[in-house]
């Protein structure tokens, strides 16, 4: 197959999926089969895409066309080819995991939800090989709303709320900020494509400059920067899968991705010298006041969502540096970050599964009765905290040294300060696990590990975590060509 | 001659002749095809106008062989191609929906006299559309809503007569204004033909009848097309009408009262004098606006889903008015491909609604008020209708790879080519408030329990489903693929502001 048929191959594969699933409704085993099935499929054919781009090559395909000179097309260039990877290889261990939690806790609607999971797959694909602005907004809206009924799964009137949180400030600071932003680059240039370099004209008045990338920066929602990060939490109602994959790793992700990627290819490094400073300090302190508010959540998944929030910070943070290395940083990132966020949301699905417990304070002794899943918690957090052999480290290391290059001291402290209170939120739920008593309440309810669907994907992506500190050569080299070509 | 010589007659004759015979047939059976047959004929018609003028400009038909300007002329451009399309298309596919729907909606005894309604009303509707001559689109017009009011009466529901007194009120009234307006130009120029009307003006542009021409036409246009704060027979007709018709009015009445407002503008009193010696651009906008966050605000704290698409309506029709009062062509493509894409979303949403009328209705019984109360959990028993309603309700927001997002695009391209940054915070955040009315149902529908013994499956019968169903696709298509919509209404309207320049 050529590059190009491949592209149209992965799109289509999890719509196929999705049809497969609902015709399989009636038979789990099947339904789960054809979601697993789908999804190495998916994988297969997007590590395909791989050694072209690395060689150079950037294939296109283009479909149709809702507005004269504004088509729906796709272009893989590295940084979409790296998100395509995460989104789709973490996929599969997701859909693992899914059977085991969704399975465990007897959770309603399956169907549905593997229905709406697939097609947030290809919303995260056709975001990550858009080829253009109008191409990566329609992707964008699409993937909000795909992911409203799964984050409203239990249809309670908690979820509702939360549900409601969740699309007012997607879709309000998307339709508010994103879409004039995007109108506005056509207006001025006429297009919408990526170009390496930027699109924008060169003396662009710095005003406007200043201005529109205003607009994309909060536009994003999905970004999570403050003060439009509370969608993030509120998303938290939704099972621990979606949490996982998508509030960890597809949606958040699609937008800092879009963050990096319109600032490379809209802007160019170049254009925004001197108009970041606001950026650098808005970043900065969604940082550290994101790391704040986990310090003091006891609800577990209520701390990963903050820590989601800060860290989302750290990939926009170091793209407003502006400096090569850091963004190479911004890009390692993406991938770090996923592997290990996801790997603690498995972790607190794990508890949850076997023990129904949801809260920070409720874990004292746990990791003697689930040792394999409190291991696992342990990596993910090492990444967050950014040590070594963890990824985390890899990302926090380029970035730290575009810091420097730059002579960013702000970002020096803030990236410090982080570290420091990563760690603070991170090592308690650690240490109680693994050196306090269990409560008396606790002893009254034994349980072991959770389901072995649950243990088998919480470890491939801990492992993966560490993995990636070793051998970063894939997204290293990815981010590198990204840089290169400017 | 041949018969392709004489489409642009046969696009108004065929439904027109339908209407009549379906009274004299009696059978509603015999009616019913009657009248469908004619609107899948003017359809077809239509089609072949539009791919006509598409390829070889703007046919210019000459009823019995009179030129113009003593004869009346039938002109078909790009413009009004497309608003037959639009017209006919959805009588097109309405007029099966119809047939299953009014059984619980109107007395037997009546439906000949429904399809009769409804073939004159689509006859007067093209009629308005496909002439050149300023008086015939007054006879037009009468001809279509006389038939409206008819059709809305026959509204199960008591208030359907109220709302069609009040209807048939503001209606007389606005043509009265419209007939006033066109005495007027008849006065200075002498013709009736726009063509040569638009000729006749120039030079006499500022006098004080020409003027007066003006303001009467606008007011009495308005008060058809429900712009704000004109649109307060809207609300109720469409409430109480029969779905059907609510349906067929949404998608086209009031659009078609668009297209007279342009074709007056732009055509006869041209740009130069509608939008630089009045404040009329002003007067627009600020109407726009309130109808863009009045009628929406309102539209949230509706009770009834027909009220609350009724007032939606009223707030989508500031969209296309605000369009128009930019004067530029990305303006008037707004407007214009707007018209189109608003008539099949909503025409869509209010099919939808008629099935769930059904739905809700006990067996036998008259259908209900498809009031929130009753829409409780009703994505269980009718998945297909709540989804069609939901994918029409992101087109009403403008959602991207829905018609409605292409409709903002090009108002937003179009403020933007004028400097209104303000303007475009204006339009994006009154889109925002489609959100809100838009997710009231979606939270009834999907996340509030339905009533005890509420649960079984129940669908709409599939003669509604599907016309519903071909619209939403439309909904879709439209925004993905716009090489008939926007193409169309940007040649459209090229061809409108080069006639004025």
């Amino acid at each position: 197959m050529s590059p190009e048929t491949v592209i149209l191959v992965a799109l289509a594969l999890p719509l196929l999926g999705a049809i497969g699933i609902v015709l399989a409704g009636k038979s789990p085993n099947l339904r789960e089969g054809v979601t697993l099935v789908t999804a190495l499929g998916l994988f297969a054919c997007v590590v395909q895409l791989l050694d072209p781009v690395l060689t150079g090559a950037r294939p296109a395909v283009s479909l149709l066309e809702p507005l004269p000179g504004l088509p729906i097309a796709f272009r893989v260039e590295p940084l979409g080819m790296l998100f395509a990877l995460i989104a789709s290889g973490l996929w599969i261990v997701n859909s693992i995991y899914s059977i085991g939690y969704m399975r465990g806790n007897d959770e309603k609607h399956q169907t549905r939800f593997y229905v709406c999971f697939a097609l947030a797959i290809a919303a995260a694909l056709a975001i990550a090989f858009a080829a253009n602005l109008l191409t990566l907004f329609l992707f964008y809206e699409v993937l909000t709303l795909i992911t409203y009924p799964l984050v409203t799964h239990a249809g309670t009137d908690k979820a509702r709320s939360g549900g409601r949180t969740y699309l007012v400030i997607l879709m309000g600071t998307s339709v508010l900020f994103l879409l004039p932003a995007i109108i506005y680059v056509w207006h001025v240039t006429g297009t919408t494509d990526f170009r390496a370099g930027g699109i924008l004209p060169v003396g662009m008045d710095k005003g406007a400059v200043a201005i529109l990338l205003a607009l994309f920066m909060f536009g994003i929602g999905k970004a999570a920067l403050m003060p439009f990060h509370r969608w993030l939490p509120a998303a938290m109602v939704a099972p621990t899968p979606v949490s996982a994959l998508l509030h960890a790793v597809a949606v958040v992700k699609a937008g800092v991705f879009s963050v990096v990627k319109i600032v490379v290819y809209v802007f160019g490094l170049d254009m925004l010298a001197g108009v970041t400073d606001w950026l650098i300090a808005i970043a900065g302190f969604t940082i550290v006041a994101a790391s704040v508010v986990a310090l003091h959540a006891d609800n577990l998944k209520r701390r990963l969502a903050y820590s989601t929030v800060s860290q989302l910070s750290y990939i926009v943070l170091a793209v407003a540096i502006l400096a090569p290395l850091s963004v190479i940083g911004a890009v390692l990132h993406i991938a770090a970050h996923a592997f290990g966020k996801i790997t603690l949301f498995f972790a607190a699905g794990s508890i949850y599964t076997a023990s129904h417990k949801t809260e920070v304070s409720q874990l004292d002794g746990i990791g003697r009765r689930m040792p394999w899943t409190m291991a696992a918690f342990g990596i993910g957090a090492l990444s967050m905290i950014g040590l070594p052999p963890a990824a985390g480290f890899v990302s926090k290391w380029y970035l730290v040294s575009g810091a420097m290059a730059q002579a960013q001291w702000f970002t020096l402290a803030v990236v410090l300060l982080s570290t420091l209170l990563n760690a603070g939120y991170f090592l308690p739920v650690v240490y109680r696990a693994f050196f306090r008593p269990l409560s008396a309440e606790a002893q009254a309810h034994p349980h072991g590990e959770a389901p072995l669907p649950i243990m088998i994907a919480l470890s491939i992506t801990a492992a993966g975590t560490l993995a990636l500190f070793f051998f970063p050569d894939v997204p290293l080299a990815l981010a590198q060509q990204l840089v290169a070509v400017r | 001659m041949s018969i392709a010589a004489h489409l642009p007659a046969l696009q108004v004759v065929l439904p027109l002749i339908s209407a009549p015979l379906a009274v004299l047939l009696r059978r509603r059976d015999l009616a019913f095809w009657m009248v469908t047959a004619a609107a899948w004929a003017a359809f077809a018609t239509a089609i072949q106008l539009w791919l006509q003028v598409g390829a070889s400009g703007t046919i210019s038909y000459h009823i019995g062989s009179w030129p113009p300007p003593w004869g009346i002329e039938y002109r078909v451009d790009r413009l009004s191609s497309f608003v037959l399309l639009l017209v006919s298309g959805m009588a097109a596919v309405m007029l099966p929906y119809a047939r299953t729907s009014i059984e619980r909606e109107i007395p037997e005894e009546s439906h000949y006299l429904f399809y009769a309604m409804f073939g004159l009303c689509l006859a007067g509707l093209l009629g308005i559309t496909i002439t050149g001559d300023a008086f015939n689109i007054f006879v037009f017009l009468e001809i279509s809503s006389l038939a409206t009011y008819v059709l809305i009466a026959l509204g199960r529901d008591r208030r359907a007569l109220t709302a069609a007194y009040q209807y048939l009120i503001m209606g007389s009234i606005g043509a009265t204004f419209i007939v006033i307006g066109i005495g007027f130009l008849y006065l200075t120029t002498g013709t009736l033909n726009l063509a040569d009307m638009a000729g006749r003006l120039r030079g006499v542009e500022s006098s004080r009848p020409v003027l007066a021409a003006l303001a009467f036409l606008t007011v009495g246009i308005s008060l058809k097309l429900a712009l704000f704060p004109l649109h307060q027979w809207l609300p109720n007709a469409y409430t109480y009408a029969p779905s059907p018709v609510t349906a067929f009015l949404a998608a086209t009445a009031t659009k078609v009262s668009v297209y007279v407002l342009i074709r007056f503008y732009f055509s006869v009193f041209g740009e130069s004098l509608v939008y630089e010696h009045l404040p009329l651009p002003q007067i627009m906008l600020g109407l726009s606006l309130l109808a863009m966050f009045g009628a929406s605000f309102i539209a949230i704290f509706q009770d009834n889903l027909k009220r609350l698409f009724a007032y939606s309506s009223v707030g989508q029709i500031g969209y296309i008015s605000l369009g128009l009062s930019f004067d530029s062509v990305h303006g008037l493509t707004a407007s214009i491909v707007h018209l189109f894409n608003h008539g099949i979303a909503k025409g869509a949403i209010f099919l939808l609604i008629g099935g769930i009328a059904v739905g809700i209705a006990t067996p036998g019984a008259v259908a209900p008020a498809p009031t929130f109360d009753r829409l409780a959990g009703l994505a269980k028993r009718m998945p297909l209708t709540c989804f069609g309603i939901v994918l029409g309700g992101l087109s009403l927001i403008g959602v991207p790879g829905t018609a409605g997002f292409i409709s903002k695009w090009y108002l937003i391209l179009a403020a933007l080519e004028q400097g209104q940054f303000w303007l475009v915070g204006a339009i994006l955040l009154s889109s925002l408030l489609a959100v809100a009315y838009v997710w009231r149902f979606v939270e009834v529908a999907y996340f509030r329990a339905p009533p005890a013994g509420h649960v079984a499956r129940k669908e709409a019968p599939l003669a509604m489903l599907i016309p519903a169903w071909l619209l939403i696709a439309a909904t879709i298509w439209f925004g993905l693929d716009t090489s008939v919509t926007v193409d169309t209404a940007l040649d459209a309207a090229r061809q409108l502001m080069g006639k004025a320049q």
